[in-house]
């Protein structure tokens, strides 16, 4: 897919994943072991053949900058085309701080105008899904398209679930009518995954127009405007998706992994997720170490028991801890007799002797970065 | 190029046969060591660690797998514009090409990849060894001693002096005696192999050696002794810590399962001495609901749906239900079918073992095809072969590399028996 470039939308400032994405941005959230949100998309992007990838950035970049670094990992480290970062700057012509996604790729028109590819895949950098690109370009190309919107069925997914999405409504022949971004009364089946394909060209255009007219976001003031004037289709998947828009999302999402049907079409799939790997030993288990059904990274060092919860890289569990239900983020220890259930633990936090920690099912106990409880 | 104070040359070019099966197509350095490492990692980490960025891996046997594990260096950070990893393997010159006859002889051979950086000294490695050293630390050593060389030791036990090269030394660490391998050992001081030279001098004896019809061409046998007839100045540096020649299948597999103690005396955790390594590109590892992992270590990619103990479990491997490891490496991709009892062995790497398979039945018999190489409880199978369902090996029984279930004339394999490719059966 030589023909596609891609641009990845990381999102603006938002508390969606309350303390998790308070210093960091939401598509440099770990995720599921040994992930961040965003190598889904980046990968999706690497496995589709796209070589040409800028990452729009804004908040908290600093986690995210870290993270992808030259793009090695995902085989962006280009003479020609790869990865580009592109944070907020000022000049006489930008506007300083991204106002929306449109904004965004507008202050990077050059990034736009100096690519090649005819056709440009936006995504945006915080949903979890495995998806070939290529069909949907077929598609946009098929349907004589301006710009295809990817969607997706959203039975599985809760009525909270769909207020944090767009809500699109097509005709027989996949032409969006109708589109509602995060309604309070989410009415239809069919959500937008933030996947959009048109030309590069024609992105310029739009780009150049509606900054005239002082549009700031893609899809309120570009997509939802232009419904009748323009051809927007849909194109639907029907593979596993997730955006991470709140804490029930991201919760659930990471628990999805341990059912293996779903691990294996995100993370065993011959499109492989890459991410940056950090140079762990493998985990290890001691004597009294009781793990089921769960999800153990490289550096983890375990002497508890452990059930339905995903520890990421370099975890400790000491001795009679119980932990269930519950995600530990990189480098955080339980200390002995500690129990948790239903609980995210950002990095580095500290769970000290024989404390005892519960969340809910629906509302997980969130601790922050390092803190110590 | 700026020039370099120190280069090490790693001599991998050993097969390691005493490793049998595991090293019949690959190097000793490249087999797989402690759930996702290859020997050759821990002295390339090693390098870097200790701050010297120019490294030549001399190489000779059943390359290929060495070659492509190492690549540019990127793991190791050694991918440099001025220095970093050289891969030398033995090759053609006008005259004639000739092999590696001995590690003097290959590090003359390629006098001129040392010539064109012109260091002050070299160190000179093996890629066999399992230890953590920080290399500058000895550098130091030697350039306060104002040696010649410095010779790496560690003290052993008196019992196993004699199976090593033995220094005898002065107080002030200056030697004077060595022995290769002696009958009555005097000291308890052995060479690890390891050696820093003024790079002047050994350049010197390099030559010298060369032109000698009956030497041996080997560091420890011709080199070393040769430096202390001439009265130079030769240091012991003594090293104290875990260092183990991981040579044979019960020392490699004690090495291993070293690594799975609660406080392992090798600390892999260790984030000031990071072990490097190519990462495989998989997901977390997974344990089922009816799996069950104790004293073991278990790397990234595996499922484990049935019971480890006291294992080593490398990248990507799968244990299905009902099936009991114990006692066991297993290598990367290896596939282990359900219901299945394996007992102290070693599984290669990309083999499949059937279901209701049982490894490690009965007591120790001598091992028919070769004692020298299989002398222990341990069995092993080798790299990409398929065991059969209903299968039944014995103790210190080898399958070799490649086989498919066709080659198994029997289900049973008794202890001692073997499965060789070209060889007869049992």
């Amino acid at each position: 897919m030589k023909r596609a470039m891609g641009i990845i939308l990381t999102g603006g400032k938002n508390n969606r994943l309350k303390e998790l994405s308070s210093e960091r941005s939401i598509a440099a959230v770990p995720f599921g072991g040994k992930y961040r949100a965003i190598d889904f998309t980046l990968s999706n992007m690497v496995n589709s053949g796209i070589v040409n990838v800028g990452v729009m950035t804004q908040y908290s970049i600093r986690s995210l900058i870290d993270h992808l670094g030259s793009g090695k990992e995902w085989d962006l480290d280009r003479k020609t085309d790869g990865l580009r970062i592109f944070p907020p700057y000022l000049s006489e012509t930008g506007t300083g701080w991204y106002k929306g996604s449109a904004d965004a790729l507008y202050n990077n028109l050059t990034f736009l105008e100096r690519s090649d590819e005819e056709f440009v895949v936006i995504a945006n950098g915080y949903s979890i899904y495995n998806m070939d690109y290529g069909p949907m370009l077929e598609q946009h190309v098929d349907k004589d398209a301006d710009i295809t919107i990817a969607c997706r069925a959203l039975d599985d997914l809760t009525e909270n679930d769909r207020k944090t999405l767009g809500i699109v409504e097509i005709d027989q022949d996949s032409r969006i009518v109708d589109f509602k971004e995060k309604p309070l009364n989410p009415t239809g089946n069919l959500g937008s995954m933030g996947v959009y394909i048109m030309k590069r060209k024609f992105l310029i255009e739009l780009l150049e127009d509606s900054a005239a007219k002082g549009y700031t976001d893609l899809v309120m003031d570009i997509i939802i405007r232009s419904l009748d004037s323009m051809r927007i289709y849909a194109y639907i998947f029907t593979g596993y998706w997730r955006p991470l828009n709140s804490i029930q999302l991201y919760y659930r999402a990471n628990m999805d992994l341990l059912d293996p049907r779903i691990r294996r079409e995100l993370l065993m799939d011959r499109r492989k997720i890459y991410t940056k790997v950090k140079d762990e030993a493998p985990a290890k288990y001691n004597e009294e170490a009781c793990v089921k059904n769960s999800i153990v990274a490289d550096g983890c060092i375990i002497e508890g028991t452990v059930e339905n919860s995903i520890l990421l890289r370099g975890v400790r569990v000491m001795k009679g801890v119980h932990i269930s239900n519950s995600i530990l983020m990189q480098g955080s220890t339980v200390q002995e007799d500690a129990q948790l259930n239903y609980c995210i633990l950002d990095k580095g936090v500290v769970i000290t002797s024989g404390k005892t920690l519960n969340g809910d099912q629906e509302w997980p106990l969130i601790v922050g970065k390092n803190i110590i409880v | 190029m700026a020039r370099k104070e120190i280069i090490a040359l790693l001599l991998a070019g050993g097969q390691g046969s005493r490793l049998g099966v595991l090293t019949k197509n690959i190097a000793k350095p490249a087999v797989l060591f402690g759930g996702k490492y290859r020997i050759i990692d821990f002295t390339l980490s090693n390098c870097i660690n200790s701050n010297i960025d120019t490294v030549g891996v001399l190489t000779q046997y059943q390359p290929l797998k060495l070659h492509s594990h190492i690549g540019i260096g990127k793991p190791w950070d050694l991918d440099r514009r001025n220095g970093g990893v050289t891969i030398l393997t033995p090759y053609q010159r006008q005259e004639k090409g000739e092999w590696y006859s001995g590690t003097a002889d290959a590090v003359l051979q390629n006098i001129s990849y040392v010539e064109e950086l012109s260091p002050k000294y070299v160190i000179i490695l093996s890629g066999d060894h399992i230890y953590k050293m920080n290399y500058s630390e000895m550098l130091e050593f030697h350039k306060k001693k104002n040696a010649d060389a410095t010779i790496s030791v560690i003290d052993v036990p008196w019992e196993e002096a004699s199976r090593y090269g033995i220094m005898s030394v002065t107080e002030n660490s200056k030697i004077y005696e060595f022995e290769e391998k002696p009958g009555n050992p005097k000291s308890t001081l052995a060479s690890m192999g390891i050696y820093i030279f003024n790079w002047e001098i050994l350049k010197d004896y390099l030559q010298k050696d060369h032109d000698n019809p009956n030497s041996e061409h080997d560091f420890g046998k011709n080199i070393i002794p040769g430096m202390l007839k001439d009265g130079r100045k030769l240091y012991a540096y003594k090293f104290v810590g875990y260092w183990r020649d991981v040579g044979t299948i019960q020392a490699y597999w004690e090495s291993n399962m070293n690594l799975t103690e609660r406080i392992p005396e090798f600390n892999l955790f260790d984030p000031y001495w990071r072990i490097y390594t190519p990462n495989p590109v998989y997901p977390a590892h997974f344990i089922g609901e009816t799996g069950k992992v104790m004293k073991s270590i278990v790397a990234e990619g595996c499922i484990i749906h049935g019971t480890v103990i006291n294992s080593v479990i490398f990248p990507g491997v799968t244990v299905q239900e009902g099936t009991v490891i114990q006692d066991s490496i297993i290598m990367s991709d290896a596939f282990i079918g359900a219901n299945t009892e394996i007992n102290c062995c070693i599984i290669g790497e990309g083999s499949v073992v059937g279901n209701s398979v049982r490894i490690g039945v009965g007591e120790f018999a001598e091992n028919r095809y070769n004692p020298k190489v299989y002398n222990t409880n341990i069995t092993v199978v080798g790299y990409n072969t398929v065991i059969p369902n209903g299968t039944i090996l014995g103790r210190n029984v080898v399958i070799d590399n490649h086989i498919i279930p066709q080659d198994f004339t029997s289900s049973v394999i008794p202890s001692g028996g073997y499965l060789i490719k070209g060889g007869d059966e049992q």
